[in-house]
């Protein structure tokens, strides 16, 4: 039992990094039908910069946090649209996301040869502890993982309901046409869920970094989680996309104890294979309507 | 602007042209040589199934690199250990049993294409490329598993077993050029202008008159016998196989190839295999960066030309057309001026 | 395309019986009937929202109706499919313009007309057009596409994808075809172009029109007998003359 509780809140942990990085994944699709499949090295790679300023430009660690968020956010909320999405949209999905594919590519090489193939210690603000609960040890960095991505999700939720400018955020990502319409600033807010998915993907990264330690690889797995999260999750939904990490989180790692390991990777596979023959519009998502 | 259709016929020339350059080209090349330009072959034919499905039909299918599984386990089993019916006919059974496989699992895969839309049928796709690859890696009294299936046979023509890896190249060149002709005259027939027609209306198309339920299974089938094929040349071309070359990745690679190559023109998908499959070796020259600089290519192409290789020929095209029609439209200003 | 044998010209061909079609509480179409005669055109006019659109998609199957019931040559047709219908000589034009964009337009005329030539593998293995080159060319010269025959359908001005989109409509030698809103968004020389052309197949291929416009001088000018409906319900019908005479008519339409 007391296992079993260390590994939901080790799955809670994990689920929740899938979680923003499936939440983002979804909010860049609504608004502007881009599948980015660079998505898992848009979380790996922020923490490598935070590595890369403090080993190059020898700049203390605050400075060079806020450095790396703000290049990267420069970079792959702003310049991402601008220079990738923007002059490709016009040509439909397929090109752009095969174009995201060679992003992927591309940021991961550029990390292993630009810094370092090998794994390297990020630091964190949390020690690395234990707490005993009804029985169980949980570690401390986990439920810090898992109280600050609640947070933070929370903190997004609050804005597009309660905002102004959040609940046009919201009416573009649903209906971007009518959005604009009804005289919605929808260029902006697009640029919007661009920046805001790259302010999760840097809020992800300086999570996870800490305890997997700061890989040019790590994206291929919170990539190919975030991707099955979106799906499972019902791709057209945000909430989906919250529930699709948590879920795909929590299966990963029961599974990892409940199932040999030659078939543990399979298992987030297999739950994708499912959703899709059964319920194909995912867990939370809408059937959509059907025309002669 | 010319419509795809009315340059097909360039295509074929250029199909029969190409066939009697490759011919040549590989004497005296050395056999990694021969066996990069064999496997861009063979990976051609893979393409110009999802070319069919995705770029002609405009049917989103993610598992094109699992019916090339299928196609070359299924070969190795019928042709292993002697072979079903013996030396010679084990490898043209194995041939039709692939394409008959892999069309079967096609038509299975495309009824959900009827009743789901968009993105959902990539999805199911998905779903069927990684349950074929968990069957692949984990079957290992069937596949071998991890460890793979060894001694895959050459096939034997005329008496003569093909390893030398020229004398096979030259077989695989054959078998490309029958496939691709056979491709070519579909996509010229009326059924490939029905194929077209799901991809630009369905709507308009279904009430024409146009069957949608029977041309989407027919894309996807044939789409998937393609990739069936592939992987009968694969496995006897590699003497060896493993589940990794059929992985989800694998299929996204070959999304890449087609839309690289240009998706929804005849000969895309061997520009887009070469792209994929032989520049990267290639590029091997230039060291350890070499897969950066093959992103980096990828990226700038398709912002240059979304429409892919093929793009670049057509926007040049279109550009001289657009500079003659300015021409004349000058010339008869001048000839007005002229009069008055 | 196999035709039956001919009824004699002004038989009824297309019968609607209390046709309507409710949307929960609204009802969009309401028992609505006429009758279209062999060879004629027949205009179907009326305010915006007075269901024509919605008729349409009933007759021609994108919509099920609630109720009533749709007969051609006395047979019953009511909710079957659009490629059956069109198996059964009934053609139509779309309001927002249905062509193949990246097709040229000699490849979207025969795409129009193949599927009713032959059998499927008899087309997998014969002629590249089907056959239908000889009449596709004929559907240019009628329309004056000559010059743009191998133009893509999507680079073509509006005007002339309405007029290659009601060409598509006439390509397989149909013997009836609903047109809607063919004029919408047309300019003046082209719209009487079509006009012209539409009156010409009608006189000389003797197909059946049925015309949903806004464009009451269009109707008007081209149309044998005209249907004139409000509110889901026909209110007249009658040749233009006497609709525009009626004074229920003149009500409904007060300014227009």
């Amino acid at each position: 039992m007391d296992q079993f509780l260390q590994l939901v809140l080790a799955g809670l942990a994990t689920g929740s990094i899938y979680a923003l990085a499936a939440i983002g994944f979804t909010l860049v699709w609504q608004t502007s039908q881009t599948i980015n499949f660079a998505q898992g090295e848009f979380v790996m790679l922020p923490a490598i910069l935070v590595l890369a300023a403090v080993k190059f430009l020898h700049l203390p660690l605050p400075a060079a946090v806020l450095l790396a968020t703000g290049a990267f956010l420069l970079l792959f909320g702003f310049g991402f649209k601008r220079f990738l999405v923007d002059p490709m949209l016009r040509h439909g999905v397929l090109p752009l996301a095969i174009a995201t594919m060679a992003l992927s590519i591309l940021m991961k090489e550029g990390a292993k040869d630009g810094f370092s193939a090998e794994a390297q210690q990020f630091p964190s603000l949390v020690p690395d502890g234990a707490v005993t609960l009804l029985g169980a040890t949980l570690s401390l960095r986990d439920i810090a993982i898992f109280g600050v991505a609640v947070v933070a999700i929370v903190a997004l939720q609050l804005f597009v309901t309660r905002t102004r400018t959040g609940r046009m955020m919201q009416a573009t990502a649903q209906n971007p046409s009518v959005a604009t319409i009804l005289g919605i600033p929808t260029e902006r807010m697009i640029l919007l869920t661009f920046l805001i998915n790259a302010g999760l993907a840097v809020l992800a990264s300086f999570l996870i970094s800490p305890v997997y330690l700061a890989k040019f690889s790590n994206g291929e797995v919170i990539g190919t989680a975030a991707f099955i999260a979106a799906i499972v999750g019902g791709f057209n939904q945000v909430r989906g996309a919250l529930v699709g990490g948590f879920v795909v989180g929590l299966v990963d790692n029961l599974a990892a104890a409940y199932v040999s390991s030659a078939y543990r990777a399979a298992v987030p596979l297999v739950l994708l294979v499912l959703v899709i023959l059964f319920k194909p519009e995912g867990l939370l998502g809408r059937k959509e309507e059907r025309t002669v | 602007m010319t419509s795809p259709l009315s340059r097909l016929d360039l295509n074929l020339v250029t199909l029969i042209l190409g066939a009697a350059i490759l011919w040549f080209v590989p004497v005296g090349m050395k056999s990694y040589g021969i066996y990069v330009i064999s496997f861009w072959l063979v990976m051609s034919i893979a393409a110009m199934g999802l070319n069919l499905t995705l770029g002609y039909a405009g049917l989103k299918s993610l598992a094109q690199a699992a019916f090339l599984g299928i196609g070359a386990y299924a070969t190795a089993l019928i042709t292993a250990k002697g072979g079903v019916l013996g030396p010679v006919w084990s490898w043209p059974l194995a041939f039709v049993v692939s394409g008959a496989l892999t069309f079967a699992a096609g038509v299975v895969l495309g009824f959900p294409a009827l009743r789901v839309k968009f993105h959902y049928l990539a999805f199911v796709t998905l779903a069927f490329a990684t349950v074929m690859f968990l069957i692949f890696r984990n079957e290992q009294w069937l596949t071998g598993g991890v460890y793979g299936f060894p001694n895959i046979p050459r096939p034997t023509l005329f008496g003569v077993k093909l390893n030398n890896d020229l004398a096979f190249f030259r077989f695989l060149l054959m078998v490309t050029l029958v496939l691709s002709l056979a491709m070519w005259w579909l996509l010229r027939s009326p059924w490939g202008r029905a194929f077209m027609a799901l991809r630009e209306n369905p709507l308009r198309a279904a009430s024409l008159g146009v069957n949608l339920r029977t041309y989407t299974l027919l894309a996807f089938a044939i789409g998937a016998g393609y990739g069936g094929f592939a992987g009968a040349l694969y496995a006897p071309m590699v003497e060896f196989i493993d589940p990794a070359p059929f992985a989800i990745s694998a299929s996204f690679v070959l999304l890449l190839t087609v839309v690289v190559g240009g998706q929804g023109y005849f000969l895309g998908p061997f520009l887009g295999a070469a792209f994929s499959y032989v520049l990267p070796e290639v590029l091997r020259v230039t060291g350890g960066y070499y897969l950066l600089v093959y992103a980096a290519l990828v990226l700038a192409l398709l912002l240059v030309s979304p429409q892919g290789l093929i793009g670049i020929v057509e926007q040049i095209r279109e550009l001289r057309r657009q500079k003659t029609a300015q021409a004349m439209r000058d010339a008869s200003k001048v000839m007005l001026e002229a009069g008055r | 395309m196999n035709m039956p044998v001919k009824p004699p010209r002004g038989a009824t061909m297309l019968r609607v019986e209390n046709l309507s079609k409710h949307f929960g509480g609204i009802r969009a179409v309401d028992g609505v009937s006429f009758e279209v005669n062999e060879g004629e055109i027949l205009g179907i006019i009326g305010p915006n929202g007075c269901g024509k659109s919605t008729l349409f998609n009933c007759i021609l199957g994108q919509l099920q109706p609630t109720d009533g019931r749709v007969s051609l040559d006395g047979e019953d047709i009511t909710g079957l499919f659009p490629a059956d219908l069109n198996r059964r000589g009934v053609s139509r034009t779309f309001q927002l313009l249905q062509v193949f964009p990246n097709l040229a337009v000699r490849e979207n005329l025969i795409l129009a007309g193949q599927e009713h030539v032959g059998s499927m593998m008899g087309r997998l293995f014969g002629p590249r057009d089907a056959g239908l080159g000889a009449a596709a060319e004929r559907m240019i010269g009628f329309f004056n596409l000559g010059h743009l025959a191998e133009s893509k359908a999507g680079g073509l001005s509006y005007g002339q994808q309405k007029l290659l989109d009601a060409a598509m409509a006439f390509m397989a030698g149909p013997r009836l075809v609903l047109l809607d809103e063919p004029a919408g968004g047309v300019n003046l020389t082209m719209l009487a172009a079509l006009k012209e052309r539409l009156h010409a197949i009608n006189r000389d291929e003797g197909a059946t029109f049925v015309v949903i416009e806004h464009n009451m001088e269009f109707v008007m000018s081209l149309c044998d007998r005209v249907v004139v409906m409000a509110e889901g319900k026909v209110l007249a019908t009658g040749t233009p003359d006497e609709i525009r005479a009626d004074p229920a008519v003149i009500e409904a339409y007060l300014g227009h």
